[in-house]
């Protein structure tokens, strides 16, 4: 369709399609701060369709082979920051190794958006509200970033900063995800409370646990849609490493998350109701934890 | 109680068959044309600067950069349409003492909402007009916004409308004068207060719009997405001076209505105005974001109800006060006020007591206008009565279904005055009830739940009878001075070919209007459905009706067109008479061929009928002119409106932790009269059913305390989707009206008009153990934890 006739939303931009890793970085340096990365689009189009964001050039990485592929490195699963959300689903490699990531992929918006956004787009924008990135923290995952300077890790840990805040440099760019992979000894389980499937949640939950038997040897859980960024529980995990899942042992871990969300005020869920239903999720996606998830 | 057998009912008939929508393949293949896919020579596209304030004076307008961008040909601002377009008025005559200022495309000095279009830019493409927006500058002064009720009934508060005294556009009261006495007297007595959000219609296609207006011939053609061709026409035609026959509206395929598309809009009238300035044809498509706080809203109501029963628990009186905030203007030309009066004469519909008293408060507000949108009023009466016989069948001791079967009007007690004033034909209340109970399997519901609370699951089971309101005639707009008709008109031809053209004034909005009508003319003239051919929405072409609103397609435009029919027919069979040298009356068409009457022998084609007419005139007697085109109109006698009636219930499960709310599974049982196509009629219902559940638990315009929408996206707006959405069983029961021959009633609005007070009552059926109750939709899940105290 002739682009004069439609309704164009966005600002007119300039479009590079980089075939490398350089490429990229080389060209993003050149324009400065008014480029994007553009990867799967689906939280990048939306605003520039709504004038949100109104950058001079877009950088399509989708074409750059190097950021692709899923493979086992080591004692990690090799995630390429271009693996589409439905390859979280597909993908025999990440139901084996990463089998979090392929519980909570169904979660994340429909099947139309899962078939374009990428994994290394959701970590990148950092949404407080998305599931992948707080699985990264879930995880353990390490995050592989190549800028000017060279290619980095950064632990998951000491990526999110804050509100749409990472590690990430201006001009940067995530080529992959590390994600220690799953053992025999570990449990994982996730959950959400959505209004409608698809929808951000009200709130959510994923964990990763090593048991020795019966008994907690480390619990490592992540909640989103809670805080500015997605967050880490310690004061809950704390309560549990060391006990079995017991009803005790979880109410006690429920209660832990007063001292560990501050959640937000919004405008439709006050922050006494955030914390609640991040109780009650907590329960219930531990006591999944116990049967074996 | 079913219809009675008639003609309508021989077999093979059309009328009662579910034959598939002829415009619905065409639609699927994506072979529709709407207003998006227009394109005209020369054509430019409108877009607008809203006002980020919802009350604000402006100062200055700066438009020079926007003006100089290159691509722009146009910038105008109020000023420059107001030269050129009458002001509009939102009121009518037979609401009496009701206010609301006049209306202009764009404000001269002052802004009235956030959201509300200031600026308009037409440019060669829709991206250089919203480029050229950015470059304007608006100076404004901000104003104290009234952004509810309450401050907007402030005896000290700020007024939006300079000149008036207060905030109030409208108060209505009935009274019968017993009612003080019938509370005195009364063994129990049930009380509330409710509460009923904003939303908005979210239609599948946005407003859509294109101008066209002929300098030369000094012409208006407007290309528009509106249920309402005609209203337009005039409107048009009245507004910008133009002789109504040189207006032309053209309503093209439309993807959904639901009443959004029948009102004035400033961005449209604006862009007939911006049309005329240019010469060129100008479209206007809105946007998602600009749909949200520009469409009309609907509901926002705040009720404050109480019953009176004895000690049986038979209703003996309501006292209602319903205040309900619309925007800072009443909307043109239907107003704002229609909902709040229906919801104060439908309370109580389907009870037979007689005593009653209702107030009505319509108030301004710095928000988007509300108006009519499906089920006008209907929901909040339905769900204030409904949960009150509830809460009394609770005080009494009756189960909710022993409680309305006490109380409904008896079947055979027809006709009925309400007390509110509604004349009721026939209506199917206690067969409807009988047949829900089945339907539902109601006591197999109740064990399954007492077994269920047991283990912590709380499912509650809640039904709502309701009363619709249909077939208007000119009772409802008409006699307050609006020019919007109620009668409906056709033209019918018999082709050379033998087969019909039918131009008729009802509308097609995706509901099936052309179907019925089809269905209607094949079956009345006796020929296939492929033989006819339905046309719709076209002012130059189509007989001027009242096309869509209320619910009056199948009752009144199928009424038009079955006349129309019987009167092509007589036509057909008086020159087949000469032809065959036969009585007429010995003659009929079955299947498209003349046939003799008694025995069904077929005689000739009707094809060959239109060919002699057409081509061969001279063959017929000397002095025949065969009259093979006929018109007709038909305007609603006798009843104002044809009232329908019919019961829901639904089951759903209430996670007590959460909120969260499950629906389980929905029922209806609907007496629309006549079921001219039952799944068309199934579909209306489902559709306004899965409308009713969204009001009921999802949607909700919310604005914050500076009048802003805080979600107007449909990121943040929940629409009801097929996954939250449980399985819908119908059933049937058919009183036809014999205020027609055909005998059918209106449809449309029967799902939405119960579905929310159903899921009320079942939401307060499954959180009773707790003690709590609810009493605001939607009912969100925090709504749900605050009365149950979880935080
Ligand atoms: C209707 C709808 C519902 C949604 N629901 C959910 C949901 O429930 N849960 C959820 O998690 N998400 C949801 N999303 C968002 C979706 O998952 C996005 O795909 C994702 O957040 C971003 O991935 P992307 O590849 O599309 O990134 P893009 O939109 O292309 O880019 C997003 C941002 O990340 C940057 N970026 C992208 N890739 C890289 C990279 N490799 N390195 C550095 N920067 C990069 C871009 O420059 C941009 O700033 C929804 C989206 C829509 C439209």
């Amino acid at each position: 369709m002739d682009i004069e006739e439609t309704a164009v939303k966005a600002r007119a931009f300039s479009y590079f399609r980089a075939a490398t890793i350089d490429q990229a970085l080389d060209a993003h340096a050149r324009a400065g701060d008014d480029a994007r990365f553009i990867a799967g689009g689906q939280s990048l189009v939306p605003a520039l369709s709504l004038r949100l964001q109104a950058p001079r050039l877009l950088i399509d990485i989708t074409h750059i082979d190097e950021m692709r592929g899923i493979r086992r490195e080591g004692g990690y699963l090799r995630i390429g920051a271009l693996t589409r959300h439905c390859e979280m689903l597909s993908e025999p490699l990440i139901a084996e190794f990463a089998p979090l990531l392929h519980a909570a992929a169904p979660f994340v918006a429909h099947r139309a958006i899962r078939n374009r956004g990428t994994f290394g787009g959701s970590v990148a924008l950092a949404d407080p509200a998305s599931e992948f990135p707080a699985m990264t923290l879930a995880l353990d995952a390490e995050i592989e970033i190549a800028g000017a300077t060279g290619t980095r890790r950064v632990k998951a840990d000491d990526f999110f900063l804050d509100l749409f805040e990472t590690a990430l440099q201006p001009g940067e760019l995530i080529t992959a995800i590390y994600i220690p992979l799953f053992k025999a000894d570990q449990r994982f389980a996730f959950d959400e409370l959505a209004r409608r499937r698809g929808d951000y949640a009200l709130v959510g939950c994923g964990m990763l646990a090593t048991f020795a038997g019966e008994r907690i040897d480390d619990i490592r859980i992540s909640f989103f849609s809670v805080s500015n960024t997605p967050t880490r529980v310690r004061g809950a995990e704390a309560t549990l490493i060391g006990s079995s899942l017991d009803a005790e042992r979880i109410a006690a871990a429920q209660a832990a998350l007063e001292g560990d969300l501050a959640p937000p005020d919004s405008d439709e869920v006050s922050p006494a109701m955030r914390l609640h239903l991040a109780r009650v999720l907590l329960g219930r996606v531990l006591g999944r934890l116990g049967e074996g998830a | 109680m079913s219809a009675p057998l008639t003609s309508l009912d021989r077999p093979n008939s059309y009328i009662g068959r579910s034959v598939p929508r002829p415009n619905a393949k065409r639609l699927l293949a994506g072979r529709g044309r709407y207003i998006s896919d227009l394109r005209l020579p020369r054509m430019l596209y409108a877009a607008f600067l809203r006002s980020p304030h919802a009350h604000a004076k402006i100062v200055s307008i700066n438009t020079d950069e926007a003006r100089a961008l290159e691509g722009v040909h146009l910038v105008a601002i109020g000023a420059d349409l107001a030269k050129i377009c009458a002001p509009w008025t939102g009121t009518l005559d037979h609401f009496k003492g009701m206010t609301s200022a006049p209306q202009l495309p764009l404000p001269l000095d002052r802004v009235v909402w956030a959201g509300q279009a200031v600026v308009a830019v037409v440019a060669e493409s829709r991206a250089i007009a919203e480029d050229a927006l950015e470059l304007i500058e608006v100076d404004y002064e901000d104003l104290l916004a009234v952004v509810d009720i309450d401050s907007a009934r402030d005896a000290g508060g700020p007024v939006i409308n300079p000149g008036s005294a207060n905030n109030t556009c409208f108060r209505a009261q009935l009274d019968n004068g017993t009612v003080d006495d019938a509370f005195a007297h009364a063994a129990h007595v049930v009380e509330e207060e409710f509460s009923f959000g904003r939303h908005t219609a979210v239609t599948l296609e946005p407003r859509a719009i294109v101008a066209d207006y002929d300098p030369a011939a000094g012409a208006l053609t407007v290309h528009h997405a509106t249920q309402t061709p005609y209203q337009f026409q005039d409107l048009y035609s009245r507004h910008y001076g133009i002789p109504e026959a040189r207006v032309r509206v053209i309503a093209t395929d439309i993807g959904g209505s639901f009443g959004m598309k029948l009102h004035v809009y400033h961005e449209d009238m604006a862009v007939v105005g911006l049309s005329i300035l240019l010469g060129r044809p100008v479209k206007y498509v809105a946007d998602r974001i600009e749909s949200f706080v520009s469409d009309i809203h609907a509901r926002d109501h705040r009720v404050r109800a109480r019953m009176a029963l004895d000690a049986k628990g038979e209703i003996l009186a309501m006292d209602v006060l319903d205040l309900t905030a619309i925007g800072a203007f009443s909307t043109y030309p239907r107003t704002s006020v229609v909902e709040g009066n229906q919801v104060i004469r439908l309370m109580g519909a389907p009870y037979r007591f007689k005593n009653y008293r209702a107030s009505l408060e319509v108030i301004f507000q710095n928000k988007v206008q509300t108006s009519q949108y499906r089920a006008v009023g209907h929901p909040i009466a339905c769900a204030v009565t409904e949960r009150l016989v509830d809460m009394a069948a609770a005080k009494v001791g009756l189960d909710p279904f022993a409680i309305r079967a006490q109380n409904f009007i008896a079947d055979d007690a027809y006709p009925q005055t309400s007390p509110t004033g509604y004349r009721f034909e026939a209506l199917s209340h206690q067969a409807s009830l009988k047949r829900l109970h089945e339907l539902m399997n109601y006591d197999g519901l109740r064990a399954e739940q007492a077994d269920l609370r047991k283990r912590g699951v709380y499912r509650g089971i809640g039904i709502a009878a309701f009363v619709e309101i249909t077939n208007p005639s000119p009772a409802f707009y008409g006699v307050g001075g609006a020019r919007i008709s109620s009668q409906d008109g056709a033209i019918l031809s018999l082709t050379p070919s033998g087969e019909v053209r039918c131009l008729i004034s009802v509308t097609e909005q995706g509901q099936g209007t052309e179907a019925i009508i089809n269905q209607i003319v094949a079956d009345q003239l006796g020929l296939g459905q492929e033989h006819v051919k339905v046309i719709t929405g076209d002012t130059e072409v189509t007989p001027h009706g009242g096309a869509t609103w209320a619910c009056r397609g199948a009752g009144i435009g199928g009424e038009t067109a079955l006349q129309a029919t019987r009167l092509l027919k007589r036509n057909i069979l008086e020159i087949a008479a000469l032809i065959l040298q036969e009585q007429p009356s010995a003659l009929d068409i079955i299947d498209g061929e003349l046939v003799d009457a008694g025995t069904r022998n077929q005689r000739m084609p009707i094809s060959e009928i239109a060919r002699i007419a057409y081509f061969r005139s001279d063959t017929l007697p000397p002095g025949t002119q065969a009259q093979l085109t006929v018109s007709h109109h038909f305007a609603p006698q006798g009843y104002p409106f044809a009232f329908t009636n019919g019961i829901q219930g639904c089951s759903l499960e209430v996670d007590v932790e959460t909120g969260f709310i499950k629906m389980l599974k929905h029922f209806i049982v609907e007496d629309c009269g006549r079921v001219i196509n039952p799944m068309l009629v199934d579909e209306q219902l489902r559709g306004g059913i899965v409308q009713g559940l969204g009001a009921a638990l999802f949607e909700e315009c919310r604005y914050s305390e500076t009048g802003q929408l805080v979600n107007g996206s449909l990121a943040d707006y929940l629409v009801p989707m097929p996954t939250e959405m449980p399985d819908i069983v119908i059933a049937h029961v058919e009183t036809p009206t014999a205020d027609t021959v055909l005998g059918a009633k209106g449809v449309g609005e029967a799902g939405t008009a119960a579905a929310s007070a159903c899921v009320l009552n079942a939401v307060n059926d499954a959180i009773a153990p707790f003690d709590a109750t609810i009493n605001s939709i939607p009912i969100t899940p925090v709504k749900v934890l605050k009365a149950l105290k979880r935080f």
